[in-house]
């Protein structure tokens, strides 16, 4: 059996998933229905000066975005940080560090962008016995409009800045929460890592408007008749957290810092993918609003299955395998000719790629073949795009054929080259490099 | 299976209503196929793939485009999906409860061959229409600006309905005969109750008829040739949809004997019921024939409280008209289906049926053969389902020709007198089926729109 129990920045935990700073680490009651429902760790939501405690609007605080049969694509959230006084919260971390040792238990942080600030929550936190701190520099609403969160996150000169008083004033490993609401997610990236952080974790979530009601033309959700951009998450946002995730294990500036992966995470292959794209734990919080905290079971189940399966002992062992598949665009070979292929016995004749091809790409698949119903590639049209394989309802129907060197691609008439070619060295790109 | 009937002096005839109580009769002759909810509805649309040149569409003899208005379903634009629906086939709301899908559209849905079942299109077509027909403003149609010329349609069923309501939208004035006291045609008369509750032939005959320019003429009937000649003097068209009056007989002793039916009769008499408690039905009824009105007799027998109801057919199953579906159905209601006999004789006791003699048949040579078999099925009842014919012998002294004993049409629906198209059941392509019909009926009205416009004439949208 692998192991699924990592270290990440000298934080242990018996398995890679942890809830991320949400709703769902809240408060102790919910804690520790994770930690018995078997979670790795918890980000605790994240914490606030003290004082007088922030105010929630108490109308809908949630917006998704559902498939016909209601499963849930997308979310969003107008949420604010812990609503709740700052020394019951460090009093219930204490208490749930001490009966749950192995777990483990980070807490976010969010404070003003002034060093008095946090050098005087740090050493309170310190004392619970936590394990770390995530620094919330994402959170793209409410906060951010009182210069915190995303704000902060938005400015690499204030992540650097604030991530270096956090590690002057406290020896816990420092997580700083990137927000994806920027344009280069290696810029703040760098900054954490300047600023002397341990790890980043990433995405936070994403500016959105869920939807306005056809009825009323009110954008939803909305609290008394006005609405304001959520954080937006789940599935639909798990690809966008895949390549930022990917940008920063690849940059050379960060490449080796570790990364927490959060972003849509709700089933094992999800984190698998984080994993290999150079994330050492994982953060859900999205899967576990909408099925309960259960659901680790069946991620730890199908990632220690994976493992396994692949002969690999440890989530270590995974971690970045797919990152030397991640390049840029330039160095894509472009000698490399794809022809897409349908199995006749798997098609069900509905006529979704011919009409998409037709229409939108190559015109490169029939719709009858001696005047009956039927659809097939014609490879002098074909492009390898891919459009048709996704738009067909069954699976492993239509695949695409890589042409082997030598066979003709008859699209062009020419025999498929065995040697790479990529733009930078590419006969039409006028400022070509190499040869 | 044979019942040798030891037949006693006392036995009388049990035919007789009220066999139920009221609660059985709700039940048995509320919708079979309940509508949908919104919520399944709209979980059901979502498995329509969109399909390239549908081959649901391609099925339809409407040619209704199956996946838009599946589409629309799935938008929340109900309105929008009835629209689809109803431009191409005004009848819409009546074929989503009647025709048998099952060898239309959703024979050939995709989804038949992916995950062994079709989208549910009957289903979905009546919760669109059902939902355009309950909004407020349920009208989706003007009518273009008169155009002056006046056409008779004669007969007020599907084909009738169809054709008068396709040449008011494009401004014509149309005049509707039918024979029966109401419109509707087989809709009202013919076809099972729990496949049509709540009166809906009616309501929809209303909203048809609310589009205006049709005038309704019940209680005429086409008797004579001089009326035929007056249709024409006084009409630029005439369509015929006039359905098939009526049945083929057994041509067997004792077909005469009280208690036997014609089962069409048997179907109209219920479906005018209001309360089919007051419909006599036998305790053991035979039903003869094998297509779908031998099966709405039977299981409407079975459903009103006949305890044993079999219909008798002279081939086998796979040389039904009813559709498998239609079979397993009677099925599962209870009704024995027996192949393979042919009536020689209905057997009778002072006057009423008390029985029905069969001859066992086999197929030789392709052509059916008596075995030399017989057997005795016990009846109160016995309902003929062997088909219908025209049933109207003016035609041909008006000029019409026939072929196979209905009325020979081109392909635009014109009859080989002039100005005088036909469709429905009366023409020699009839099949029996309300869609069918109103596609005969369509098709005629686009002829006699563009002949009343003049060669070359825009038709009208």
């Amino acid at each position: 059996m692998a192991r699924l129990d990592i270290e990440f920045c000298g934080i242990r935990s018996p398995n890679p998933f942890w809830l991320a700073s949400a709703p769902p680490t809240d408060k102790a009651y919910n804690v520790e229905r994770a930690f018995e429902a078997g979670w790795g760790g918890v980000v605790w939501k994240t914490l606030a000066e003290a004082g007088p405690p922030l105010v929630n609007v108490n109308g809908p605080r949630y917006g998704a975005l559902l498939t016909a049969d209601r499963s849930l694509i997308g979310f969003n959230n107008i949420e604010l940080i812990t609503d709740r006084d700052l020394d019951t919260n460090l009093e219930e971390i204490a208490a749930v560090k001490r009966r749950w040792p192995d777990r483990a238990v980070v807490v976010s942080l969010m404070v003003p962008c002034q060093e008095d600030s946090w050098k005087a929550i740090l050493p309170r936190v310190e004392d619970t016995g936590c394990d770390g701190i995530e620094l919330n520099f994402g959170c793209p609403h409410g906060m951010s409009e009182r210069g915190m969160g995303s704000a902060v996150g938005q400015v690499p000169e204030y992540i650097r800045m604030v991530t270096a008083w956090c590690k002057r004033y406290t020896r816990m490993p420092v997580i700083v929460k990137l927000t994806p609401n920027i344009t280069d997610i290696r810029f703040p990236a760098r900054a954490a890592k300047e600023g002397g952080a341990d790890a980043v974790s990433l995405i936070n979530t994403i500016n959105s408007i869920m939807g306005v009601d056809p009825d009323t033309l009110t954008m939803t959700p909305a609290v008394g008749g006005q609405g304001t951009h959520g954080g937006y998450c789940g599935p639909a946002v798990k690809p966008i957290a895949l390549n930022m995730v990917a940008e920063i294990a690849r940059d050379p500036q960060t490449a080796g810092m570790p990364i927490s992966g959060i972003g849509g995470i709700g089933s094992w292959r999800d984190a698998l993918e984080f994993i290999a794209l150079g994330a050492g734990s994982i953060q859900v919080c999205t899967a576990a609003m909408v099925f309960g905290f259960k659901i680790v079971q069946d991620m730890v189940s199908g990632l220690s299955a994976y493992l396994d399966a692949k002969r690999l002992t440890s989530v270590e062992e995974l971690r970045g395998r797919a990152l030397p598949s991640v390049t840029d665009w330039s160095f894509l070979d472009l000698n490399r000719i794809s022809k897409a292929v349908i199995d006749q016995e798997k098609c069900i004749a509905c006529g979704r790629c011919h009409i998409a091809c037709e229409d939108t790409a190559h015109q490169a698949i029939t719709s009858t073949k001696n005047g009956r119903r039927h659809f097939e590639v014609k490879e002098e049209e074909c492009v390898g795009c891919n459009l048709c394989v996704n738009v067909c309802p069954v699976t492993g129907c239509i695949t695409l054929r890589d042409l082997a060197p030598g066979e003709i691609d008859r699209r062009t008439g020419i025999a498929v080259s065995a040697r790479r070619l990529d733009w930078t060295a590419h006969p039409n790109n006028p400022l070509r490099t190499g040869v | 299976m044979t019942q040798k009937g030891a037949m006693s002096q006392q036995r009388r005839p049990d035919i007789r209503p009220g066999r139920l109580t009221a609660e059985d009769y709700a039940a048995h002759f509320a919708d079979h196929v309940p509508p949908l909810t919104e919520a399944q509805a709209v979980l059901e649309a979502s498995r329509c793939l969109y399909c390239f040149d549908a081959p649901c569409m391609q099925a339809c003899p409407t040619r209704i485009d199956v996946p838009s208005f599946i589409k629309r379903i799935a938008e929340d634009n109900v309105r929008g999906a009835a629209e689809a629906i109803l431009r191409a086939n005004p009848l819409g709301g009546f074929c989503a409860r009647d025709c048998p899908t099952e060898v239309l559209c959703e024979e050939v849905c995709v989804r038949n061959v992916q995950q062994g079942r079709p989208v549910a299109i009957g289903r979905l077509q009546r919760f669109a229409v059902d939902g355009l027909m309950a909004s407020a403003d349920n009208q989706i149609f003007e009518r273009a600006p008169p155009s002056g010329r006046r056409v008779a349609v004669v007969g007020a069923g599907p084909a009738g309905l169809a054709c008068a309501h396709a040449l008011a939208r494009s401004g014509h004035a149309v005049t509707l005969y039918d024979a029966r006291p109401k419109a509707g045609g087989l809709n009202e008369y013919g076809v099972a109750t729990y496949k049509t509750t709540d009166n809906y032939a009616q309501r929809e005959v209303e909203w048809l008829l609310a589009l205006g320019g049709i005038t309704l003429q019940c209680g005429w009937t086409l008797a004579s040739v001089e009326q035929f000649e007056a249709l024409r003097r006084e009409h630029d068209a005439v369509f015929l949809g006039l359905g098939l009056a009526d049945t083929h007989q057994l041509d067997v002793a004792g077909e005469t004997l009280t208690g036997v039916a014609d089962a069409v009769d048997f179907i109209s008499t219920l479906r005018q019921a209001t309360d089919p408690g007051t419909v006599p039905v036998g305790r053991r009824v035979v039903v003869i024939g094998g297509g779908m009105t031998a099966v709405d007799a039977a299981v409407q027998s079975k459903l009103l409280g006949a305890e044993r109801v079999d219909i008798v057919y002279r081939r086998g199953p796979e040389h039904m008209g009813a559709s498998r579906e239609e079979q397993e159905l009677a099925l599962t209601r209870g009704v024995i289906i027996q192949h393979w006999l042919a009536p020689l004789e209905v057997l009778g006791e002072g006057g009423s049926v008390r029985a029905v003699r069969f001859a066992r048949q086999r197929l030789v040579g392709g052509r059916l053969a008596p075995t030399g078999e017989e057997c005795v099925l016990e009846a109160d009842m016995v309902l003929k389902a062997i088909g219908q014919r025209l049933g109207n012998s003016v035609l041909p002294e008006c000029g019409v020709t026939l072929r196979d004993g209905r009325i020979a049409v081109d392909e635009s629906g014109r009859t080989n007198v002039s100005g005088v198209w036909a469709g429905g059941d009366c023409i020699a392509e009839g099949q029996d089926l309300t869609v069918d019909a109103v596609a005969h009926g369509l098709r005629a009205a686009r002829d006699i729109d563009l002949r009343l416009r003049g060669a070359g004439a825009p038709a009208a949208k």
